[in-house]
């Protein structure tokens, strides 16, 4: 008996069971009504032409896999998806035989723009190291547009990113989704309504960042501490404001940056994605997060997550791994090739994650080990299953699974067209569509942006442009 | 109570414990890559016997009574070759007390070996060794100098003649870390260089002089000079870690003028100048994944690099930059294979060519009779992502396919099934 579309139906239900009641993104479901989006999305999908891709493989994102298939690309959106499918006059017609179509690839943990290359100083503005809370502070006006590395992620198959603060804080501020397109400033980016994240961080790195000058926390309690009085403190905060927003007489509460991020948090509209490795952490902070009312959306990292799948599974909260990392800390000492496909076999929504400017670019690399590893131990999973690893799952951490992530009808054209199994080392991405838009084309110069800083380079080498 | 689930390892189980030829083992029915004359031998035989390969080809007659491994459908190379690892030198990056691989005194550079360091007891070497690494060489980092040391060659067996060449070379940075350690510019480091070197024959042509007190100072410690007299003399290779195209000319200058057997590592943009390192006949350690301009030094990076390099007709190895997965070379070499490398260079770069560039490959490197049985046998292509190691041999005895991460994953995986054991996880030991 195949346990698959049970594990696959259960890991789907205890998600949204949990999660639909507290992520609205977008729709006020409190009294809270803080300031909008101060730097709002002005992204606008690159000009695109119905594109039909023929006689392709195309595994959907959502575990199934169609043989010789049609795929239409049209205004935007995945228009259709089938046998023979027939093709109006000026629709432009892609001979897909041979090859491969998935989702575009969504890499829910990105350092991309706030690490960029080149690594220097004063390009480095990932981890604001000055206050273990600075759940004030965002990614997104860390990050800089023109680093490389979108374009070499782009030519990986990646369409959509989650950029994150680093993890040296307990609150190390709000992520920003962005659609990997080569914009020049980040609002233009950005992903049309995903919800922010908010990063948190267990573990050694906070502990050491303010250990070692002395200062709060210096230990795991001390960690826990930490997360808890914020907490505490953001409970009262939205309590004072929405008082006030019961009649708004005299003058309104003062605004706390920190704060306002956090209740946000607490009223379902800011997504918790915490950097977590152990399994003993990762059940801790599940307790913080009933004690508090939130919910948190993943634990990244989590190497240590094939030892709690099911607690996972009860909490609705994704796994987001490595296929091999291990061994770099104490915290990651105990990661196996096997973490996420007994994650997924475990019943608990199991997400690939780079967080590395050259993992990013082979993440169908890395889910294709992961994979692979699982079936050595019997685990039985399909490959139309695990391209769920890359594609829908992140889309469902992040919350934008009803936009992307997948190749259903009506869903955001970010599709990825491979020269061959996404599994083998030998493929490559060779058409990277994202709202239907052509954003890179391996047999186009002129379809392969590159960035500014690469401008009067000597030589050829690839600046992003692989 | 014993709970394991043993799926890789069943079958060198059966056949450790079948009464056979003590250690002789015959490797039948694979698509053998000797990498040597032989070139690939479909539905090959390898005979081992007593740690050595004593025969290879398609018309082997296996002996009676010998152990038989059918590899029929599967394929048969050497084993991974690591170029510049820090094997049992390097357990926990974070944990200061695990790592040997760096000397913060400048009280000794060239003579620090990181040999005596070496933990042979280290958790990641069963856990590469089962994905087929079986040597490697384990090389020192940069500490405050830009003589980082001298590293050895060791293979990823049992305890027993762990460490089978050291020193096996000298490694130096230079680059933008190079030039930090050297107090500020690239100039300065080809300097600390350039002076340890000249030292290091002054100091051998006038050692009497040196021994009575009647020699000028250097700079460098008696034993540092000491130590460098095989690199000097041009006996053993000199590693240096370099990426940018000026840089390595700058290197290949130095290396001309003092007659170095010069090896660069790293090599971002070695493609630039890959006729000037073919001309010269060194040879290069590179990630051939490296493609980001990352650094000032690596802004002309490319995953064509390491294709451009072998066309030009230089030899290549790859290394990972990370021991722990060093179990990952096939797939960095599956990647240069990708963006233009032919295949069997790819598997050259991960075995044979570390070899060569160490002076080993008489002994190991390519299955050839007389030569150490270093092999894998692997379950398809390997340098596939979903291709595995089904069987590892090492100077001809075949390895436990187990490590901590197998255990790991034994002890956890019946938890996360509908009837998992009442009993907490701790009870379920592996041996």
């Amino acid at each position: 008996m195949s346990i698959r579309p049970l594990v696959t139906a259960f890991c789907t239900a205890a998600l949204f069971a949990l999660a639909a009641p507290a992520f609205s993104a977008g729709q006020d479901d409190g009294p809270t009504e803080f300031p909008p989006d101060p730097f709002p999305s002005t992204y606008q999908p690159l000009p695109s032409v119905t594109t039909l891709i023929r006689h392709v493989t195309v595994y959907t994102g959502t575990g199934t896999e169609m043989d010789d298939a049609d795929i239409m690309l049209k205004d935007g959106k995945v228009a259709a998806l089938g046998k023979d499918l027939q093709a109006d006059p000026g629709v432009l017609v892609i001979d897909g035989t041979g090859k491969f179509v998935t989702p575009g690839i969504i890499d829910i943990h990105s350092h991309l723009g706030v690490y960029p290359s080149p690594g220097v100083e004063a390009l480095s503005d990932g981890n604001e190291l000055t206050n273990p809370d600075t759940a004030n502070v965002r990614a997104e006006n860390s990050v800089w547009p023109e680093d490389p590395g979108f374009n070499t992620a782009r030519a990986g198959g990646v369409t959509t990113l989650e950029i994150l603060p680093g993890s040296g804080n307990l609150f190390g501020g709000r992520s920003v989704v962005l659609k990997n397109v080569p914009e020049f400033t980040t609002e233009a980016m950005k992903f049309p309504g995903a919800a922010y994240g908010l990063k948190m961080a267990c573990g050694e790195n906070p502990k050491r960042v303010y250990g070692s000058k002395g200062e709060f926390p210096s230990t795991l309690m001390g960690d826990v501490a930490g997360y808890r009085q914020a907490w505490a403190d953001a409970q009262d905060y939205d309590r004072r404001w929405k008082a006030w927003e019961q009649d708004k007489k005299g003058l309104p509460p003062a605004r706390d940056l920190k704060m306002e991020t956090l209740a946000e948090v607490l009223n379902g509209r800011v997504r918790v994605q915490m950097h977590c490795y152990r399994a003993n952490e990762m059940a801790t902070m599940l307790d913080v997060a009933k004690e508090f009312h939130y919910h948190i959306a993943a634990f990244h990292h989590a190497v240590e997550a094939y030892k709690i799948p099911k607690l996972l599974a009860e909490n609705g909260t994704c796994a987001v791994m490595w296929a091999d990392w291990w061994g770099f800390k104490m915290e990651a000492w105990d990661g196996i090739r096997e973490n996420i496909p007994m994650v997924d076999a475990g019943g608990a929504c199991a997400t690939i994650h780079s967080d590395d400017p050259d993992g990013i670019q082979r993440l169908n690399q890395e889910t294709a080990k992961a994979w692979a590893a699982g079936n050595r131990i019997g685990l039985n999973i399909s490959e139309a299953h695990a391209i769920m690893w890359m594609t829908l799952n992140p889309a469902k951490a992040l919350g934008i699974d009803d936009k992307t992530g997948s190749l259903e009808t009506g869903r955001m054209a970010d599709v990825v067209l491979w020269s061959g199994n996404p599994f083998s080392v030998y493929t490559k991405a060779e058409k990277v569509f994202v709202d239907g838009a052509l954003v890179y084309d391996r047999d186009d110069p002129k379809r392969q942006p590159g960035s500014d800083f690469m401008l009067g380079e000597d030589g050829q080498g690839t600046g992003g442009m692989q | 109570m014993k709970r394991i689930y043993i799926y890789i390892g069943m079958s060198l189980a059966a056949l450790a414990a079948a009464p056979a030829l003590a250690d002789t083992y015959a490797i039948t029915g694979g698509t053998v890559y000797t990498l040597g004359a032989a070139g690939k031998i479909e539905h090959g035989t390898v005979i081992i016997r007593d740690g050595k390969i004593v025969a290879v080809g398609a018309d082997v007659v296996v002996p009676a009574g010998v152990t038989r491994i059918d590899a029929s459908g599967k394929l048969v190379t050497p084993g991974m070759f690591d170029p510049q690892s820090q094997f049992g030198v390097d357990e926990v990056d974070a944990v200061s007390e695990t790592q040997d691989s760096a000397l913060t005194s400048t009280r000794y550079t060239a003579a620090f070996d990181v040999t005596d360091a070496i933990n042979p007891r280290s958790v990641l070497i069963p856990i590469n060794r089962i994905e087929g690494v079986t040597r490697a060489m384990v090389a020192p980092v940069a500490g405050n100098s830009i003589l980082d040391g001298r590293g050895a060659i060791i293979e990823l067996g049992d305890t027993r003649g762990f460490v089978i060449k050291d020193p096996a070379a000298l490694f130096v940075t230079l680059g933008e870390q190079g030039k930090k350690l050297a107090g500020g510019s690239r100039a300065g480091a080809l300097l600390a260089l350039r002076e340890a070197l000249q030292d290091a024959k002054d100091y051998s042509a006038n050692r009497a002089a040196y021994d009575k007190g009647a020699q000028r100072a250097y700079d460098l410690s008696h034993l540092d000079l000491e130590a460098l007299q095989p690199f000097v003399n041009g006996q053993l290779p000199v590693v240096v870690s370099v990426d940018r195209a000026s840089d390595i000319e700058a290197v290949l200058r130095l290396a001309a003028e003092f007659k170095l057997k010069l090896v660069i590592s790293g090599a971002a943009e070695g493609w630039m100048v890959a006729d000037e390192l073919a001309k010269a006949k060194v040879p290069v350690i590179m990630n051939p994944m490296q493609d980001l301009p990352d650094r000032f030094e690596s802004l002309g990076s490319t995953r064509e690099n390491a294709a451009r390099l072998q066309k030009a007709g230089v030899l290549i190895a790859f290394e990972t930059g990370d021991s722990h997965n060093a179990r990952n070379l096939k797939q960095f070499a599956g990647i240069a294979v990708a963006y233009g490398l032919p295949w069997v260079e790819g598997l050259k770069a991960i075995t044979l060519n570390g070899a060569k560039i160490y002076g080993m490959e008489a002994s190991t490197g390519s299955l050839e009779v007389g030569k150490d049985a270093d092999l894998v046998v692997w379950s398809g292509d390997p340098l596939e992502l979903t291709s595995f190691a089904d069987a590892v041999f090492i100077r001809g005895k075949p390895m436990p396919m187990t490590s901590r991460q197998t255990e790991l994953r034994d002890r956890y995986l019946p938890y996360i099934k509908a009837d998992a054991p009442a009993l907490p996880p701790a009870y379920s030991q592996p041996r």
